[in-house]
């Protein structure tokens, strides 16, 4: 291996020596200094648009981009002086004197970067007055809200959605002065070929992408005398809610969380988790169905809705591949409003369902037409994302750090720990793993961890030997890591039996619908995703039944409800379709 | 619809490449079919595009989305360029297309006397195409014949040394010729 150069130059008075290739800012981050930025992310590609990371570099003429230009020997770098605090200061002032001051009203207050900016930079008075751009919100779009005059137009939304999602619906149309980041022709999100993950929401520094707040509705529905209302809590929301409250990352909360939720007034709170368990029984029984007839293999898992938007709009072709489960929180839904109503003896239209999701897909995927009870009657009512459900714990003045821990209700409130792992990358396959497994060998299995699916890089693939058989399957998130995948399964030059994808980077637990990160942690950072997945497996290792066909509530209710597993009525209440959707997506 | 009603061919493939082959020219189709068959085709797109507006005159919403399905590029890319360039017309123009330069030496020639001539003579303001269809109006940057300031081009026509009386006349000339 050919050793990589090392370059000696000198920042802000400090000699150290780097290796060739390395940017300035890098270089500076070695030595203990942050400069300043804006459009900079690092697990995105380089823009160098926003100027804010501008640094002195000797002999130039100019200041340069310190994302973006890589030091060379001898070089010599000033990061700070008074002129340069000046100039940064100068640029976050005519980015501010281009945006709306209403700061106050916000949804972004207090976690918006450019806020940050302004306030570190010193930034106290706005002293260039000029024309300023005007555009109507667009919020016709039933989970992602696009505020353009918010935009400073650092392009992170455009890269995240091409480089990460592989869906490149947005770019910057127009120019100058009138530029404006939009969909292809300016359309409505749902017009587009927008997948509704709410990426763009999260690397968003401003509040110029949001998910659409539903949190009124559900208030309205609690101080509604007739109504039922009910919650539902996802997986991954137990292992992030806590970051919300001061809670270090990775912090499992379940308990304050259920607490919260029935201080602000829910009836019964149900775990999605158990949702989790029966959509593992379901689908490893129609995986296994598959694989004997060797039909439709690979199976593709179906949690995920941003995913299965991605399916319908640009894999068409491989739709009949889609395992027809529903989602865990339409499964747990149907069940709330025909098993539970019936045991309650509540009519299906005075139960309101709310559910907190990691998600803004998921706010898309409870109006799609298959998901209603009857036409009126959709079987989840509203979803709200992790971030509204701690605007509602702290607007209602509930103390969560210091709340006891209290159980979910019955009884649709007890999972096992295959269903906690739902919400990371790699859960899914290893909980359907656990079930087909015993199912398929016929005997009870040792093997329960299978950590050779945990996709912690994005794309993992691997041969599991159960009994006599070998599976192979694979494991992506990240939409541009499924592509790859999908293009071999597509071209048939690989042959998977079975593939997991997630829509978000490290799965739900990535998801749009996350709280923002704190401290030195960055969106998509993969060390904070690391931290709320070990939250998961470690709620997982806590619980004494961790294969979904043990849960005893999964069993009682296929015994005295459901029937047989992928029987009539199983079919009728937990299985849906799926078509092509237009427009179409270019891969 | 049970989930058992799959339908057998979910490809719509067959559907879009001939919704979108029937948006362009069968010239810009086989162009990009050119284009295709060769390694880095999306890095034509410019080229793509100019053929199209050379051909239709313009770019509309249908022809970006054909272009994109066709060449394999995301639709907000080529919307994306398109809307960029000043040179791209999003929208139908006129038969004749009337490019007033208002560079520095066409304009201490008078070119913007010239402009506002033709706006006054077509009742249109830059930008805009008369309700026949016959003329659109635009400025332009300079035409690097600067020699010959102040200069129109009418679609790919050069006009030297125009001044506000010589107006009429080439929107007649241009009127004989359609």
């Amino acid at each position: 291996m050919s050793e990589i150069k090392q370059i000696k130059l000198t920042i802000d008075g400090q000699q150290i020596s780097v290796p060739a290739g390395t940017t300035i800012m890098a270089a500076a981050h070695t030595i203990g200094i942050h400069i300043p930025r804006l459009c900079y992310h690092p697990d995105l590609s380089l823009q160098g648009s926003c100027r804010v990371c501008i640094v002195d570099v000797k002999d130039m003429g100019q200041y340069m981009a310190s994302c973006s230009s890589a030091v060379w020997d001898g070089m010599e770098v000033q990061t700070n002086s008074p002129a340069i605090r000046q100039a940064r200061r100068d640029i976050i002032e005519l980015l501010l004197d281009n945006h709306p001051m209403d700061c106050q009203t916000c949804e972004r207050d207090g976690r918006c970067e450019l806020q940050n900016l302004a306030y570190s930079h010193g930034v106290r008075e706005r002293l260039f007055e000029g024309e300023r751009k005007r555009f109507a919100i667009e919020d016709s779009s039933r989970s992602v809200v696009r505020d353009s005059e918010k935009c400073v137009l650092c392009g992170r939304c455009v890269r995240v959605c091409a480089e990460v999602q592989g869906v490149y619906n947005l770019s910057q149309q127009g120019r100058g002065f009138h530029t404006v980041v939009t969909p292809a022709h300016g359309a409505n999100m749902d017009d587009s070929v927008c997948i509704q993950c709410g990426q763009c929401v999260n690397v968003c520094p401003t509040a110029a992408f949001l998910e659409k707040n539903y949190t009124e509705e559900v208030w309205r529905a609690l101080g509604d005398p007739k109504k039922h209302v009910v919650v539902q809590t996802a997986p991954s929301i137990r292992a992030a809610i806590g970051e919300g409250f001061g809670f270090e990352p990775g912090t499992p909360c379940t308990g304050k969380m259920v607490t919260a939720l029935r201080k602000l007034g829910f009836d019964a709170v149900f775990d999605t988790d158990l949702g989790a368990d029966l959509t593992i029984v379901e689908e490893s029984n129609e995986f296994l169905g598959r694989l004997k007839k060797n039909e439709r293999l690979p199976m593709f898992t179906s949690c995920s809705p941003g995913w299965v938007n991605f399916l319908e709009k640009f894999y068409p072709e491989l739709i009949p591949h889609a395992s027809s489960c529903r989602s865990p929180m339409m499964m747990l839904s149907v069940l709330i409003k025909t098993y539970y109503a019936e045991k309650m003896n509540i009519a299906p239209e005075d139960i309101f369902v709310a559910a907190v999701m990691p998600c803004t897909a998921k706010k898309f995927e409870i109006r799609r037409g298959e998901h209603y009870m009857t036409p009126e009657i959709p079987w989840t009512d509203a979803v709200l994302t992790t971030r509204e459900a701690i605007w509602m714990i702290k607007n209602y003045g509930i103390d969560f750090a210091t709340l006891e821990d209290e159980q979910f209700d019955a009884p649709l409130g007890i999972a096992t720990g295959a269903g906690d792992i739902f919400g990371t990358t790699g859960g899914v396959m290893e909980a359907t793993l656990r079930t087909a497994a015993e199912k398929l060998t016929g005997k009870a299995t040792e093997k329960l961890e299978f950590t050779e699916v945990r996709a912690v890089g994005g794309l993992r693939e691997a041969t599991i030997k159960i009994g006599e058989k070998e599976l192979h399957v694979a494991v992506a998130n990240g939409l541009e890591n499924a592509k790859r995948l999908l293009d071999q399964v597509s071209r048939k030059e690989k042959h998977f039996d079975i593939i997991e994808v997630m829509a978000c980077p490290g799965g739900c637990i990535g998801g749009g619908g996350q709280p923002y990160p704190k401290g030195h942690f960055h969106v998509l950072d993969p060390d904070l995703l690391k931290l709320r997945a070990k939250a998961l497996y470690t709620i997982d290792q806590s619980k004494s039944l961790r294969r979904s066909h043990e849960n005893p509530a999964i069993m009682e209710l296929y015994r005295t409800f459901l029937g047989e597993v992928g029987g009539e009525k199983a079919h009728e209440l937990l299985h849906t379709t799926y078509r092509p959707q237009l427009p179409r997506g270019v891969k | 619809m049970s989930h058992t009603d799959q339908p057998c061919c979910t490809d719509n493939w067959p559907q879009i490449k001939a919704k979108s082959e029937a948006a362009l020219p069968r010239a810009i189709v086989e162009y990009i079919e050119q284009c295709r068959a060769k390694e880095h085709a999306e890095s034509q797109l410019i080229s793509v595009l100019h053929k199209l507006q050379g051909t239709v005159g313009y770019i509309g919403k249908e022809q970006i989305d054909a272009v994109a399905q066709l060449l394999g590029v995301p639709a907000a890319k080529v919307s994306g360029v398109a809307t960029f360039y000043h040179f791209f017309s999003l929208e139908e123009r006129g038969k004749f297309l009337i490019s007033v330069c208002l560079g520095t030496a066409c304009y201490v020639k008078g070119a913007q006397q010239v402009l506002e001539k033709f706006k006054e003579e077509l009742g249109i303001e830059s930008g805009e195409t008369t309700k026949d269809g016959m003329f659109s109006l635009q400025v332009s940057r300079c035409l690097g014949t600067c020699g010959l300031a102040p200069v129109v081009m009418i679609n790919e026509e050069v006009h030297a040394k125009v001044a506000p009386d010589n107006v009429a006349a080439l929107l007649k000339m241009c009127q004989d010729k359609a």
